[in-house]
């Protein structure tokens, strides 16, 4: 039995920032962060000095990594991290820089993702993107990432009897909320029947269980609240995170995520139940990843998913607001971005500065992180309980 | 302006399919995967410590971080879940989809992503073997189980050499060798054999009843010769699918004394040069075709070489370097190169040489299954296996022996 993780005292989170993402982009990953930091700076008031944790997540910012990338940005940190872990690395990096600031190892991290997304560059990415792909994904079918989910759908959907209708109704309810969303790439209202008629990608993953790749950059500050007051940032405490790597390797297809192994000590930490959550900012790169952490999250139980969406509305004025910038299904997947940008949505919506609509009274926010498909399933899950501090 | 139509049935204006190849980069230890698969072996690594299976190819033992070592196991699985692919970003794959995988439980305990036969669906039990993509890598492909190759599966197709309807050269049909492989090409469906005839032609070589089967044209070619080889290529009316190369000049004798340097030489010239010779004229001939494979008849003498066939072990030697070069050099083309393997062969060469001998039909019929089964290294008969696994097991204690 792990021992009981201190609590967050002393924590705030604040100032969420959204570089507008764009589909290609003949800028670098550097570039991308520059615009981040400049937002930032804008927000929060801040010189390079004041800047000294820095937590850094990219795909495409090759052959630098945090190192070179503080050099390029003028920052002269005392603390700093570099994050490998893609989808994860929003939550990731939150609970690092959270315990750097907690005690005393910096007094004001940057969590910063970026990356670009140039024409071809996707192709490139995943030729190179772990060894055992190389060996042993790649070479059969080159589906990427499509063609790993599409079995761990097909698994999941005759494992539990979930129907692509029940799929359809989340990547539907998520474009609505996109539709608020000036900064998302998809607001075009879908509806159940185009979702539906969509041509098959891998089946039975069709056009729109897929994210669109695009450029863009997410990033946060992990400060005290006292300085969080000083610059005039409204901000958020951590209530509980968990975070858990390689979970269930024994399951010979992935049909749940590490957030079931740690799940139970996340709400205990918290205090709260599910049915306390107002937003809920789940990692989205395929409908059936969000549908198993309904389940691992404690929304549901274990196989009860379907019943689950179809009782649940999930609108930004709905029973339970999921994803209500339009998640990485409509607003995009900018790399590594795309892990953070749940952070800063969820962040956003209760401190009351939303990019679209707003959900009615948001206090607290669930984020989740999911992140690196290095075989056959998402090795590194995470996720963290945000609640407004007022 | 002449109204008259064309004969020639492909359009002169058109561009050429362009021929792509599926991603090649791997690890070291999937080369290490591939290098027994190309011998038609089923293998996974096992821990030396704790007896886990694993795969993918990995550096250590997941359970126990103990060595690893490669393992025959058995092939047998259930597949638990199947895609069809109909996008992708790869070229080589954009050029053959939709595209079947699957993910299946082996028995032998790891999950594999495997290329997927048509007929299976999930829960089906499987049969794996490990093919040689057009990249010549290691492939996982699942089969219904006790089923034979399956020539109409168009993704199978992509592993394999299919030789019914295509064009084969055999470089020298005159000899036991040559004629067997004629043989078994014309039993096997090839559409046009042209056979290699060692000038001079002697009229009853000529009027050997294999060669006068309506497929077989017999050409006059002497791979020594660069006019010859020329001449006989162009000979050929169409495109060029398959060579095989069974040229050999077999000669007992040491290297100081009873060696001849003119049989010597001629050996070298036959099976070294010859080779290289071949490899450059009818390369890019099998480098636009869809299923291009280049065979080469090779003796189990050029591992080690051998201290009675001196001179003809040296030059097989060197014929089994070009090949390895050769074969490195057209995958990008994605033509497959194949060795075969043999011992002594019962033929006018090996008179003196008491059994075991290998049957020129049987060299010939496993050269047809190596195109099916596109397996890129074969043996064939009692004296090619124990050679090669001597050779596996310990190469400086074999070349000891078979050179004392």
């Amino acid at each position: 039995m792990s021992r009981r993780p201190s609590s967050y005292d002393g924590v705030a989170v604040c100032a969420p920032v959204t570089v507008p993402y764009v589909r290609f982009s003949p800028e670098s990953a550097h570039w991308w962060a520059g615009r981040a930091l400049q937002q930032l700076a804008q927000v929060a008031g801040l010189q390079p000095a004041d800047i000294d944790g820095f937590c850094f997540s990219s795909f495409s910012s090759g052959p630098d990594s945090a190192v070179g990338m503080i050099q390029h940005l003028g920052l002269t940190p005392r603390w700093l991290d570099h994050i490998p872990t893609g989808g994860a690395s929003g939550v990731m990096a939150l609970r690092r820089a959270a315990r750097a600031v907690q005690c005393g190892d910096a007094d004001l991290v940057v969590c910063l993702a970026a990356d670009t997304n140039q024409i071809d560059s996707f192709r490139h990415s995943l030729a190179g993107f772990s060894r055992f792909s190389r060996d042993a994904v790649y070479p059969y079918g080159y589906g990427g990432p499509n063609a790993t989910f599409a079995l761990i759908t097909d698994a999941y959907m005759r494992r539990f009897g979930i129907t692509r209708a029940d799929f359809g109704k989340l990547c539907v309810a998520q474009r609505a909320n996109a539709g608020s969303n000036p900064l998302a790439l998809q607001r075009k209202p879908l509806t159940l029947d185009a979702y539906l008629a969509a041509r098959p990608i891998a089946d039975p993953v069709h056009l729109f269980d897929c994210v669109m790749p695009c450029a863009g950059a997410e990033a946060f500050i992990v400060t005290t609240p006292e300085i969080a007051a000083e610059r005039g940032l409204a901000a958020a405490t951590i209530m509980a995170t968990i975070e858990r790597h390689n979970a269930f390797p024994q399951d010979p297809v992935q049909y749940r995520g590490g957030w079931a192994m740690d799940i139970d000590g996340f709400w205990d930490a918290a205090r709260i139940a599910p049915t306390d959550v107002d937003t809920l900012q789940v990692y989205d790169d395929y409908p059936v990843i969000v549908a198993m952490q309904l389940e691992d999250l404690g929304f549901c139980p274990k196989g009860e998913a379907a019943q689950f969406i179809r009782e649940t509305s999930f609108d930004i004025d709905g029973d339970l607001p999921l994803n209500t910038n339009g998640g990485q299904l409509s607003a995009g997947q900018a790399g590594a971005a795309g892990g953070f940008q749940n952070m800063t949505e969820g962040l956003r919506q209760i401190i009351a500065q939303p990019l679209g609509a707003q959900v009615p009274d948001a206090e607290i926010s669930l984020v989740s992180g999911f992140g690196l498909v290095n075989y056959d399933r998402g090795v590194c899950t995470g996720a963290a309980l945000l609640k407004a501090l007022r | 302006m002449s109204e008259r139509a064309s004969r020639e049935k492909r359009d002169p204006l058109a561009r050429k399919k362009a021929r792509h190849t599926p991603p090649s980069a791997r690890s070291r230890a999937m080369h290490a995967m591939s290098a027994r698969a190309a011998m038609g072996r089923f293998v996974l690594q096992v821990c030396t410590s704790c007896g886990t299976a694993t795969y993918p190819p990995r550096d250590a033992c997941p359970a126990c971080w103990g060595e690893l070592a490669w393992q025959d196991i058995e092939n047998g699985g259930q597949l638990l879940s199947h895609t069809i692919i109909h996008a992708t970003t790869d070229l080589y794959f954009r050029d053959h989809l939709p595209w079947r995988t699957g993910t299946v439980a082996l028995d032998a305990g790891p999950i594999a992503l495997v290329h997927l036969h048509r007929d299976l669906a999930p829960d089906d039990r499987v049969e794996v073997r490990i093919l040689l993509d057009r990249s010549g890598n290691a492939a996982l492909f699942a089969f219904p189980p006790d089923r034979g190759f399956d020539m109409t599966d168009p993704q199978l197709r992509e592993f394999i050499v299919p030789v019914q309807g295509k064009t084969v050269l055999v470089s020298d049909a005159r000899s036991a060798i040559g004629l067997a492989m004629v043989k078994a090409l014309h039993d096997a469906g090839a559409g046009l054999i042209m056979a290699g005839m060692l000038p001079p032609t002697r009229i009853a070589d000529a009027d050997h009843p294999i060669l006068r089967l309506p497929d077989v044209q017999m050409v006059p070619l002497d791979i020594t010769d660069q006019v010859s080889l020329s001449e006989a290529l162009s000979k050929i009316g169409g495109p060029l699918d398959i060579v095989i190369n069974t040229a050999r000049h077999v000669r007992s004798g040491g290297v100081s004394g009873g060696a001849n340097i003119v049989e010597q030489r001629r050996a070298f010239e036959v099976a070294a040069i010859g080779l290289t010779r071949l490899a450059q004229s009818c390369g890019p001939m099998l480098a636009g075709r869809s299923h291009g494979a280049f065979v080469d008849i090779i003796s189990s003498d050029a591992l080690t070489g051998s201290a009675d066939h001196a001179g003809f072990a040296a030059a097989e030697a060197a014929r089994l370097s070009l090949l390895q070069a050769f074969r490195h050099e057209i995958r990008e083309a994605g033509v497959r190169v194949l060795s075969i393997f043999t011992g002594p062969v019962e033929d006018e060469h090996h008179q003196s040489i008491p059994p075991p001998k290998v049957a020129p039909a049987r060299l010939a019929s496993a050269t047809i299954e190596a195109l099916q089964k596109g397996r890129e290294q074969t043996c064939v008969g009692d004296v090619a296996d124990d050679a090669m696994t001597r050779w596996l097991a310990d190469p400086a204690l074999y070349a000891r022996e078979k050179n004392l």
